[in-house]
């Protein structure tokens, strides 16, 4: 088996090639964010401007003086990076520079969806020739993995922790891509760094089309989900797989295509039980059992309304 | 050419011939009819400039952040409320050494919500490393603004820089201005070169985690370019003299000082009803006279003690104070007293918040009360049977 699968993989090897994204930066073993961003910056090739939002990926990335990203990259604040990339893109036209190039700003799931939606909402409102790329790691993982607008339902956080009247997080993950779909913007999808080759594919897609577009990239933290730092891609698949993220493009706001779970769809339990900030669930109680069978109604509802089945 | 235009009109005018590659601005009284007439200026095509609608003041300074940033000359207006919601972002954009200009429609700060004149907002961010300028009317904030951005772009200062107007006293009041033709500002004002900028062609990181190992000296290096601009802030003002013709002062301006025996000490519009009751006061045989603070970041620490040393006393008119201590001019003022052998008498005085007229009998009546005895912490007007 292993003997294959090293064949295999020479066989596919890629081209050795220089990421735009430097090895050498700090991200924590595993990351799923470092992974992303790293998919991202290859498929938009070196004449692309980045704007980040202050999170993990700016902090491992750019400890001064040294820096891993080799494009024009810059991070403002928390909250702003679609602001200063729209003021980019504005200064690039004013000054004729804006031929041939891209723009990407991108964020964590606590700078997008929560403190910097005001921003995203106004970039993508307004129109600018911009990709927007949210790594959504599904907390606050720089501070300590804090609740954000994306934890998903019953996880453990630190600001949602299980006791005795808790079962962790009872909120929702906030639909960002359909909310940033309903601004009319030409295209808005989800991804996953469990199934890279479709990152890339999106990414280059995305940058095609002109006009605000906006990608939510699923990106596991092995420190904040507790998983072992060699299971990201597995647990990311198995988000995937069981129906609790559901990977779609929406173009001009219409669905208009969904990675298909079928025959391979998973029982929720296989995800949930991949990772310690689930455990609680799996106690046996009849309380810990409700909460199983709403998360599998989360599925169920992700499967019938995108039409993963 | 002189026109006779209202004080927005005459700052839209006044940016416009620097041709800012973007503008970017969120409506909020009384800042929006500076942003108005730039949108009507690109709208008719006499601006070639990117004007930016945003979803709030912290989006406009974040989008001049991000025009700045790739090497373009980029401006806003704000007050109040907007004045602060821009906050973090005043301080990222000083912390990255970008020059733009913003203009400040001096306002109160809620609560109680107040659309009228004082200082309280610009005065919050006396900390943020921002150059500060105060004009005193029309033709000044005119000027001022191609000043402004020949200073900050001034690639050893690469600081922003604030110009601050009363909100309603001059951007609403109808002045003749005599505006600045684009070929005199052309001449004036070379194009924005930035020491860095965001370019794919030649690829840097800007705004990097700053451990303890680095931040210190990032302050000392801002500290040490705001120092630096104060002679610059003078050669400008004498360079524009000599173009234009106009003087206001570099840093600060006097009145009638020569002799003057009690002094008062104030920025902005107030100025002027400052020299009328001198004007009055001198005809009655007082000796007293204005310094005009025309920027208050830097702090002209020695120029001001260069001008007060010899006086007797000084009343530091405020449209400010720092709630629990007492008024951020007069506090400074008499910091930069404190090596000096010889120092007036000081009396800090709070005038005009919220809007509050400030009529002459109030600043003669002042004048009286401070030759008889120090006045400090005064309020000047307070009703004393409404507190």
């Amino acid at each position: 088996m292993a003997e294959q699968a090293v064949k295999k993989k020479k066989k596919t090897k890629p081209p050795v090639t220089e990421s735009l994204l430097a090895p050498g930066h700090r991200a924590c073993a595993g990351c799923g964010e470092a992974l992303g961003a790293k998919l991202v910056m290859d498929a938009a090739g070196p004449n692309t401007y980045v704007t980040t939002c202050t999170g993990c990926l700016e902090v491992f990335s750019t400890p001064y003086p040294e820096s891993a990203w080799k494009m024009p990259w810059i991070h403002s604040l928390f909250e702003n990076s679609s602001a200063v990339a729209a003021g980019i893109e504005a200064a690039l036209i004013a000054q004729g520079r804006d031929k041939d190039v891209n723009i990407i700003a991108q964020g964590g799931d606590g700078g997008t969806a929560d403190i910097g939606i005001g921003c995203l909402s106004g970039m993508l409102e307004r129109g600018h020739n911009i990709l927007y790329v949210c790594y959504d790691n599904e907390a606050y993982m720089n501070t300590g993995v804090q609740r954000s607008g994306l934890t998903p339902f019953d996880a453990r956080t630190s600001t949602t922790p299980v006791g005795k009247r808790s079962m962790g997080n009872q909120t929702n993950k906030k639909n960002l891509p359909e909310i940033a779909a309903a601004h009319g913007i030409p295209y808005s999808a989800t991804a996953t760094v469990g199934y890279p080759n479709d990152v890339i594919r999106k990414v280059q897609k995305a940058l095609k089309i002109k006009g605000p577009k906006f990608l939510q990239i699923h990106v596991p933290c092995p420190l904040g989900w507790i998983h072992p730092t060699d299971q990201t891609i597995e647990v990311a698949k198995l988000a995937v797989l069981t129906g609790l993220i559901p990977i779609f493009e929406m173009e001009d706001g219409k669905l208009t295509r969904v990675r298909k779970i079928g025959k391979n769809r998973k029982p929720v339990e296989e995800y949930l039980k991949a990772q310690g900030r689930f455990r609680h669930l799996f106690k046996g109680t009849p309380e810990a059992e409700a909460e199983l069978e709403k998360v599998r109604q989360i599925a169920e509802a992700n499967i019938e309304k995108y039409g993963l089945a | 050419m002189k026109e006779f235009i209202e004080g927005s009109m005459a700052v839209a005018r006044g940016v416009a011939v620097c041709r800012p590659h973007v503008v970017s601005a969120y409506p909020i009284t009384p800042q929006t009819h500076i942003v108005e007439h730039l949108s009507e200026l690109v709208a008719d095509g006499i601006l070639d400039s990117q004007f930016i609608n945003v979803e709030s003041e912290f989006g406009a300074a974040s989008v001049v952040l991000g025009a700045a940033a790739a090497g373009g000359r980029a401006f806003s207006a704000t007050t109040s409320q907007g004045l602060l919601l821009m906050g973090e972002v005043l301080y990222n954009i000083s912390g990255m050494r970008l020059p733009l200009v913003i203009t400040v429609a001096n306002r109160a700060v809620s609560a109680p919500i107040n659309i009228w004149n004082d200082h309280s907002d610009a005065m919050v961010f006396r900390d943020a490393g921002w150059i500060m300028l105060f004009a005193e009317d029309n033709q000044e904030v005119h000027d001022m603004h191609i000043q402004a951005y020949k200073i900050g772009e001034t690639r050893e200062i690469s600081l922003p820089v604030m110009v601050n107007m009363d909100g309603f006293i001059l951007t609403h009041a109808y002045e003749p201005v005599d505006t600045i033709s684009q070929k005199d500002a052309d001449d004036f004002l070379p194009p924005f070169d930035p020491v860095v900028k965001l370019d794919v062609d030649n690829p840097l990181t800007m705004g990097p985690l700053g451990e303890p190992q680095w931040y210190l000296e990032t302050r000392y290096r801002i500290q040490q370019a705001m120092l630096e601009a104060k002679p610059v802030v003078k050669q400008v003002a004498k360079e524009f003299k000599e173009k234009f013709g106009r003087w206001y002062g570099d840093v600060i301006d006097g009145y009638r000082m020569d002799d003057a025996e009690i002094v008062y000490v104030a920025m902005g519009s107030i100025c002027g009803t400052i020299k009328d009751t001198i004007d009055e006061l001198r005809d009655k045989g007082e000796k007293v006279g204005l310094l005009k603070i025309r920027m208050f970041r830097p702090f002209p620490g020695e120029e001001i003690i260069d001008a007060l040393k010899d006086k007797q006393k000084v009343i530091v008119l405020e449209k400010a104070l720092s709630l629990g201590a007492s008024g951020m001019l007069s506090d400074e003022i008499k910091a930069a007293f404190y090596a000096t052998p010889h120092r007036p008498e000081i009396s800090s005085t709070f005038a005009g918040l919220g809007g509050r007229d400030i009529s002459k009998t109030s600043l003669a009546d002042l004048y009286h009360k401070v030759k008889g005895e120090r006045q400090d912490n005064m309020f000047v007007d307070l009703k004393e049977e409404l507190v």
